[in-house]
């Protein structure tokens, strides 16, 4: 039990940033690419509020590094901008610039 | 959005092994009667931020919370719509062009496609739907497996109708079966417990081939089969089912449920079902099935608080059940002990009461903790013919199980402990036997799920076990996805282990003359040590698209090793032997299937299994009796266009049984019996979304096996035995029946 002590008592907290996106695939793209920054614990994103859910160790990460991850995989994250080369790469169903998803 | 993840995961806290709770579906688009999945349709809950996309093929699958209620379709060009019901199965919306001023209705039907193979998770699950258990003719979960290839259903005996279902080449009692993740049907349940469990009570059945969940138990050797009960908050208020089949079997199913509050409901189910004609369609002298009587009552509670994050469950069963087997001219009361017609009867009183808890922390919805509990009592007073076997068998369940994550969420953990008793006190012939069984395990799994398609389930247990001693159960499942996930690879190996319950799980012996022999008299469990078997399995999954249609490709191969068996031997007629194996025994299983729709109307599905089932007897290493070395399947749905509520569903199922290997009976020698096929159908007219009418046929060929009891002119001789069975008893057998909801 000790273990999860040490979780609770770790410097976890919780926020939403603005990630811009289309669909499923963009979700798996934002919660995968959240995942593989260090510190963060839980992802969750959806297309209808835009809106990325992080739980993550404030001492390992911020959400600001998790945005730059994002952007530089072609979503607009937070006030971090993608680049068009990055955003250029995503599938078709994903060019969230240029296809409404309604 | 939060509150429709936790939800998530209180089913995963509960154990329910897929998104069922989901809410799932397909949306099309409709233009001059062709219909088109429509990529990319917005789906949310009204005054909520939850929704998604439907996908390439029109899907999607959404979290529900109870406070959402209106779900919305919507898509530019066409007619927004709202739905209010119907969230409990697979939603069909055919969305309707704006411009199109003649056709301003929309369509909402469930979605047929209720076979599905699991696709994400590492372990090799299928699951059957509410739909596809409609298709089964009747009536209980022995009975639900029928238009499904990864389960095979043998006759058992010539006397009870009692059916029992195989998986991997290895029956019943080597497949672990739960009831929403509890354990069921073990010890001496095992034999009709399956009839015990009404098909109406059923939600879905997840099948897992091979290597089960350490965090159910040690005791899966070549499966699980776990069984959902529909929950009361998701439960229609009313629902009436009545059955009426030829060979004289009437069932009739009540349900109703009733919410105390938003938080709060109750259902209550009540099946009772009667056969009290005499049949005897291969004329000899025998009932085809037997004179029986059951009513079986389950009143459920549940309670979920979606804010604070508890879920709770309560159930209470009681059933009783009774059979009369045996010759027409039988009549207990003036035949019973005495030597002038040979008969028996099966009386069953059983009970259990279980209760779930759940809770998960809102604010980290990763993690959750859950205690569930068991307690049932099963009670059975039977003789057959001149041999009595009766048994009081009682059972304490108990499961502590926290999930939480190692860094993140790709890497999540199960810990947990269980605690069983199983107490036992049976009388064979003239023998008092008892046996208590205590075991204390503790669980660790931990679930992989990878970002570039690969996933893997590791876990082991450590049991202390009074007669087993400690041991270690490990189970490995990994997964890969390749080619843009078109192909799917599954790897499975696993231990497993238990006691048999010789008399309770072969009590079809009892309708014979067999002597029984046994490694040494004495208790405990008579000399027979635990059986132990390793299973290991491959599955790969290809989906392919032919002439515009998407196929599944699905190959199968499964191997299970025993390290130790109970040897059930009875190759000397006249005698019914158990003994440790002293050598080889395995099953192994090859299954070949293909799945497709050739439209939104119409399914097909074919299979092929081979088969190589062995075990050393003292006679030599043999094939294991009454298996088919080769099986082969094919199954046909069709359903019309949903309209007004009313539809129109059919289907055709066939099965091909190979040739089986008979025992040796006094007059002959073992020899094999040629195979033969097994055709159903079954009609289903949807009136309206509340009534529909079904009627069927199993076994249309009318197969009947003619020799099913040897010597059944001298029932009290030597060479009287109803176990070779290998074919229906009955023949042709036609039903019909209605179901009724509000």
């Amino acid at each position: 039990m000790l273990f999860f002590v040490t979780i609770a008592v770790a410097q976890t907290q919780k926020e939403n940033i603005e990630v811009r996106g289309n669909c499923n695939m963009c979700k798996m793209r934002i919660e995968k690419t959240a995942l593989k920054t260090k510190g963060v614990k839980y992802a969750n994103w959806t297309a209808e509020s835009q809106q990325l859910t992080l739980i993550y160790n404030a001492k390992k990460t911020s959400p600001k590094s998790v945005a730059k991850n994002i952007a530089a995989v072609g979503h607009d994250a937070d006030s971090i901008v993608a680049t068009e080369e990055a955003y250029n790469a995503l599938p078709a169903c994903c060019l969230y610039r240029t296809v409404s998803r309604h | 959005m939060l509150k429709s993840y936790l939800l998530l995961f209180y089913l995963c806290l509960l154990g329910a092994v897929n998104a069922q709770h989901q809410v799932s579906g397909y949306v099309y688009s409709q233009e001059n009667s062709i219909q088109s999945p429509l990529v990319g349709a917005s789906v949310y809950w009204e005054n909520s931020t939850s929704g998604t996309v439907s996908n390439d093929d029109g899907y999607f699958s959404l979290a529900q919370s109870p406070e959402n209620t209106v779900l919305v379709i919507s898509y530019l060009g066409f007619k927004t719509i709202k739905l209010t019901a119907g969230f409990d199965k697979p939603i069909e919306v055919i969305l309707i062009s704006d411009t199109s001023a003649a056709l301003n209705e929309v369509t909402v039907s469930q979605r047929r496609k209720a076979l599905q193979r699991a696709f994400f998770t590492p372990k090799n699950i299928s699951t059957i739907g509410s739909a596809e258990l409609l298709k089964a003719a009747c009536c209980n979960l022995s009975e639900s497996f029928e238009t499904n290839p990864s389960i095979d259903v043998n006759f058992s005996d010539a006397l009870t109708g009692n059916k029992q279902i195989q998986m991997l080449g290895l029956t019943s009692p080597y497949i672990l079966f739960t009831q929403e993740n509890i354990p069921n049907l073990r010890g001496s349940n095992q034999a009709f417990g399956l009839s015990f469990t009404p098909g109406t009570w059923v939600e879905s059945i997840q099948i897992t081939k091979g290597a089960g969940a350490v965090s159910s138990g040690y005791e899966s050797i070549s499966g699980q089969i776990n069984a959902e009960l529909i929950k009361p908050l998701t439960a229609p208020p009313l629902f009436v089912n009545g059955y009426r089949s030829a060979n004289g079997r009437t069932e009739i199913n009540l349900q109703g449920k009733y919410d105390l509050s938003s938080k709060w409901a109750t259902s209550l189910f009540v099946h009772a079902n009667k056969r009290a004609q005499l049949t005897d369609n291969n004329n000899d002298g025998f009932l085809d099935a037997p004179l029986s009587e059951q009513l079986n009552v389950l009143s459920r509670w549940q309670y979920i608080d979606a804010e604070k994050g508890w879920v709770a469950f309560a159930s209470f069963k009681a059933l009783t059940d009774s059979k009369q087997i045996g010759e027409l001219a039988y009549v207990p009361d003036l035949h019973k002990s005495k030597s002038q017609y040979w008969g028996g009867e099966l009386d069953t009183d059983t009970w259990e009461f279980n209760l779930k808890t759940g809770y998960v922390d809102p604010e980290i919805p990763y993690r959750s903790i859950g205690f569930q509990s068991a307690i049932s009592h099963h009670k059975q007073v039977a003789y057959f013919g001149n041999k009595n076997y009766n048994v009081s068998y009682s059972s304490f369940f108990h499961h502590l199980v926290y999930q939480s994550i190692l860094s993140n969420t790709l890497h999540k953990f199960k810990i947990g402990l269980q605690h069983m008793v199983d107490v036992y006190d049976e009388t064979i012939l003239t023998t008092d036997i008892t046996r208590n069984e205590t075991n204390l395990g503790a669980f660790f799994e931990y679930n992989y799920d990878g970002t570039a398609g690969f996933n893997a389930i590791i876990g082991a247990r450590v049991d202390y076990h009074n007669v087993m001693g400690t041991f270690v159960t490990p189970r490995v499942h990994l997964r890969h996805a390749f080619f843009d996930d078109k192909s799917v690879l599954r790897i499975s190996a696993g231990a497993g282990r238990r006691i048999a319950s010789i008399f309770a799980e072969n009590q079809k012996f009892l309708g014979s003359q067999r002597k029984l022999f046994l490694p040494q008299p004495t208790q405990p469990m008579y000399g027979l040590l635990p059986e132990r078997a390793w299973n290991y399995g491959l599955s790969w999954i290809q989906k392919v698209t032919f002439v515009d249609r998407p196929f599944d490709l699905i190959l199968d191969v499964y191997r299970t090793q025993f390290v130790n068996r109970v040897v059930v031997d009875w190759e000397t007629p006249g005698a019914i032997s158990f003994y440790n194996l002293d050598g080889k025994s395995h099953a192994q299983s090859i299954q070949l299937s293909v799945n497709t729709s050739l439209n939104a109307r119409i399914d097909l599905r074919f299979a092929y299994k081979t088969f190589d089932i062995k075990t050393e007897y003292r006679s030599g290493l043999k094939r294991v009796p009454l298996q088919a070395e080769n099986r082969w399947f094919a199954f046909v749905g069709y359903n019309s266009v949903l309209e007004d509520g009313k539809q129109w569903r059919a289907d055709v199922t066939l099965h091909r049984v190979g040739k089986q290997r008979q025992v040796a009976s006094f007059t002959t020698p073992s020899n094999f019996v040629s195979g033969f096929s097994l055709l159903s159908m079954q009609l289903t007219r949807q009136f309206s979304n509340q009534f529909s009418v079904y009627a069927g046929a199993e076994n249309l060929l009318d197969v009947k096996q003619t020799d099913a009891i040897l010597s059944s002119e001298d029932p009290f001789g030597a060479a009287f035995d109803s176990s070779q069975l290998y074919a229906p008893v009955f023949g042709r057998m036609l039903y019909a029946g209605f179901r009724f909801n509000l």
